[in-house]
């Protein structure tokens, strides 16, 4: 046992939160796809440290929700992506503060 | 005779059809609209040679057919046609005469421009007819009478585009319209009263002895029979269609028409459905032995006959004289529907027919060969230039005055007269009737010679000299002269099928009538009345061909006064002027007057009213309703605009607001809790 459970908290935190700033502070729509898949990556190190310093370490549960989460990652960015291209071939642009026609 | 019975709808529904095929046609298809009136006449004179064979048959005297219109309630409506020999010598004759003169129409509307309408308005007309006669119901008579009554009014006014021709149309319309109403009060009192239409129903019908017996029986105003009082509102319509007097004045007018029409519509079929009402209608006329009914419609025909045939003798244009010779001719019908009942009456109708549509279908050839001239003082010596048509129309007129032996209209009227000395109420109507068959013999002699004797008058104006008509006419003409000579002997004392026919005997031989006592000495004087008149008329009009048109006539020279009289119609026409026509403009200028100034001023005060109403009502609206609701709407707007700001389509901001959210949770609970 090396580390304690708070410091995989606290990169995990730090790591949320650079994805949390990327997500909501870059003007281009690839960076904040990529900002979203930190805070996930964030969120699969929160899962594995706490199961590994849960009560049953020796159940293979937090694997699971990882793989499965890795998973829906997955599926998310290709998703995001495919939407991106056709945002672009649509309005000739990727930039956020651009694609503002759903304002009030 | 049963199973002709079932078809006989077919005769008018032909023509019908027919003519709702040619409404359909463009003006152009000139030939196929004629092909389809004159095929569609053939088709329904073939069927009628049917039904009139059938009727002679010896199984039946009556064969009848009902079908259910529709149910009203509880009680239904009927409509049926019947077979009887009326019927079937009638649609024999219509379709006959009608075939006839659609082939003459050929010629005469040859360069109408309408020629397609005309076809179809004349099988419309002769549908209508045809309905008339085959009816076996008061409410299907009425209804094919209207029918018959508004070609008439289409064919009146067939040129619409001259003045004359829209207000004959018009009057023609109108007036026999004051008759119709009588007919339908009449036909309305006699559902009432007996609770059919139908004429002959297996013992039923309103015509049979059972409902008769009722009729007769029950006393209306005055202790008249309700049998007369029906019988005298349905000859009123009788009088209007007929042109009996009083309501004769659109029958004159009427020849503003073209000239076939005047010969099929006002001289052969259609006028005479007013005797054709009076004789199917005749045993309810004569129900129960009341005679009253029968004796105004005798003395309304003689009157009538007597007056128009005065009229005529002073008339200058040739088919108003032929129009006056109708009216008083069908006065005789009526006479002898009066005097000496329905094979009488029909008698003289059936001749009538043949005669006066060939006098018509003469004068139009007249006409049509003099470029259309109809004043007689501008004609003269066509009977060299136009020989058919003299021949043939010598045989008319010759039929029409009662030319002894030879000549259909010596028989009828000589009947007329016979029945007329027996009557027993009065002796008048005989010496009215005599009088009108001498006047009948002076006014033709005179037109006759003025328009075929002398010498050829070059009218002011005429182009060219007159020239015989074609071959499709002329032929018409030739064959109406033929039945207008032979249509007689089928009713002589001699030998009188025609009335045994009718009322359904056996006729008998019997040479021997002719020489019985009234009846001899009747046709001498009848032959000694038509011999004077046309030696009479000769004498003052046989020259008078030669003189130039400013030449007075001779009879005005002699009796200047009564000319004038004769000339102008009795005045009958000012009268009504002066009179109905004048009551109703005063009448109708009330109700201007009360319209204007009255009802106007009671419209508009409540207008003003509505308008001051409304302007309060907007009043409130603008300063009450309207300023709270506009208050209210400010506000939702001026909200909706303050946080439409937070909206702003920005993904991102969305995202750090809900983080900054989140943070601010986080710590409130972090700190908050702890």
């Amino acid at each position: 046992m090396s580390a304690p459970l708070t410091h995989y908290l606290i990169l995990s935190a730090l790591l949320f939160c650079i994805g949390f700033a990327g997500a909501v502070g870059r003007r281009s729509a690839i960076l904040v796809l990529i900002g979203i898949e930190l805070m996930l990556n964030a969120a699969n190190l929160n899962f594995i440290a706490f199961w590994r310093y849960g009560p049953h370490p020796e159940a293979l549960t937090g694997v699971m929700f990882v793989l499965f989460s890795i998973a829906i990652a997955a599926a998310e960015a290709a998703v995001g992506l495919a939407l991106v291209i056709a945002t672009y071939r649509q309005r000739r642009t990727t930039r956020m503060d651009q694609l503002d026609t759903l304002k009030g | 005779m049963q199973h002709v019975v079932q078809y006989l709808w077919l005769i008018p529904a032909v023509p019908l059809v027919m003519a709702g095929i040619g409404a359909l046609l463009k003006r152009e298809r000139r030939r196929a609209a004629a092909g389809l009136a004159i095929g569609g006449m053939a088709v329904a004179w073939v069927l009628s040679c049917v039904a009139f064979v059938a009727s002679l048959g010896p199984d039946s005297f009556r064969a009848t057919c009902t079908v259910k219109w529709f149910d009203l309630g509880d009680a239904s409506v009927p409509l049926g046609w019947m077979l009887d020999p009326l019927t079937a010598i009638m649609l024999m004759m219509v379709t006959f005469l009608a075939l006839l003169i659609f082939i003459y129409s050929l010629g005469y509307m040859a360069e109408d421009e309408n020629f397609t309408r005309f076809f179809c308005f004349m099988s419309l007309f002769g549908a209508a007819m045809l309905g008339i006669v085959i009816a076996n119901s008061l409410l299907l008579l009425f209804i094919s009478w209207e029918l018959v009554g508004l070609s008439s009014y289409l064919l009146i006014g067939f040129w619409y585009e001259k003045p004359q021709a829209a207000a004959a149309a018009k009057k023609a319309f109108i007036t026999t319209r004051i008759g119709d109403m009588g007919l339908l009060l009449g036909m309305l009192w006699l559902y009432s009263k007996s609770g059919t239409l139908l004429f002959y129903d297996n013992g039923h019908g309103c015509l049979e002895a059972a409902s008769l017996a009722r009729l007769a029986a029950a006393a209306t105003l005055g202790g008249m029979a309700v049998s007369t009082a029906i019988s005298l509102l349905i000859f009123a319509g009788a009088v209007g269609k007929s042109g009996q007097l009083p309501l004769h004045v659109w029958l004159p007018d009427a020849m503003e028409g073209p000239t076939p029409v005047s010969a099929l519509i006002h001289a052969a079929t259609m006028v005479a459905a007013g005797v054709f009402l009076v004789a199917r209608m005749y045993p309810l006329m004569s129900a129960g032995g009341h005679l009253a009914a029968l004796e105004v419609v005798t003395w309304v025909g003689a009157i009538t006959a007597v007056f128009a045939a005065a009229i005529a003798v002073a008339q200058n244009d040739i088919k108003r004289i032929i129009a006056y010779s109708t009216i008083s001719q069908l006065g005789y019908m009526m006479m002898g529907l009066g005097v000496g009942g329905v094979a009488v009456g029909m008698f003289h109708l059936i001749t009538h027919a043949f005669f006066k549509s060939l006098l018509f279908l003469g004068a139009g050839s007249v006409i049509h060969g003099c470029h259309g001239e109809q004043d007689i003082r501008k004609m003269g010596g066509l009977k060299k230039l136009m020989p058919w048509t003299f021949a043939t129309y010598a045989a008319g007129m010759m039929a029409l005055c009662g030319v002894p032996l030879f000549f259909s209209g010596f028989w009828s009227k000589d009947e007329i007269l016979r029945a007329a000395w027996i009557w027993p109420s009065s002796p008048v109507p005989f010496c009215l009737g005599a009088a009108g068959a001498f006047l009948t013999a002076f006014y033709m002699m005179r037109q006759v010679s003025w328009v075929f004797f002398g010498k050829p008058a070059q009218a002011a104006g005429a182009r060219a000299p007159a020239h015989e008509s074609p071959g499709v006419m002329t032929i018409p003409l030739a064959v109406l002269a033929v039945f207008a000579v032979l249509a007689g002997f089928l009713g002589t004392p001699a030998w009188p099928w025609f009335q045994s026919y009718l009322n359904g005997e056996k006729v008998r031989f019997e040479p021997a009538a002719l020489l019985a006592s009234p009846q001899l000495n009747l046709m001498l004087l009848s032959a000694v009345v038509v011999g004077v008149a046309f030696l009479a008329g000769w004498k003052i009009y046989g020259n008078v061909a030669a003189q130039s048109l400013r030449a007075m006539d001779p009879l005005q020279k002699a009796l200047p006064a009564f000319y004038r009289l004769l000339e102008n119609k009795f005045f009958i026409d000012e009268f009504y002027g002066a009179t109905v026509v004048r009551l109703n403009t005063a009448f109708a200028a009330l109700a201007d007057w009360l319209d204007r100034v009255l009802w106007t001023g009671a419209v508009q005060a409540v207008t003003r009213l509505t308008v001051a109403l409304a302007r309060f009502d907007s009043a409130i609206d603008e300063l009450g309703v309207n300023a709270g609701f506009d208050a209210s709407c400010d506000g939702l707007r001026g909200a909706g605009r303050g946080l439409s700001w937070l909206q702003n389509g920005r993904v991102q901001r969305y995202m750090r607001i809900a983080g900054v959210a989140f943070s601010v949770l986080a710590l409130a609970l972090i700190w908050g809790c702890g």
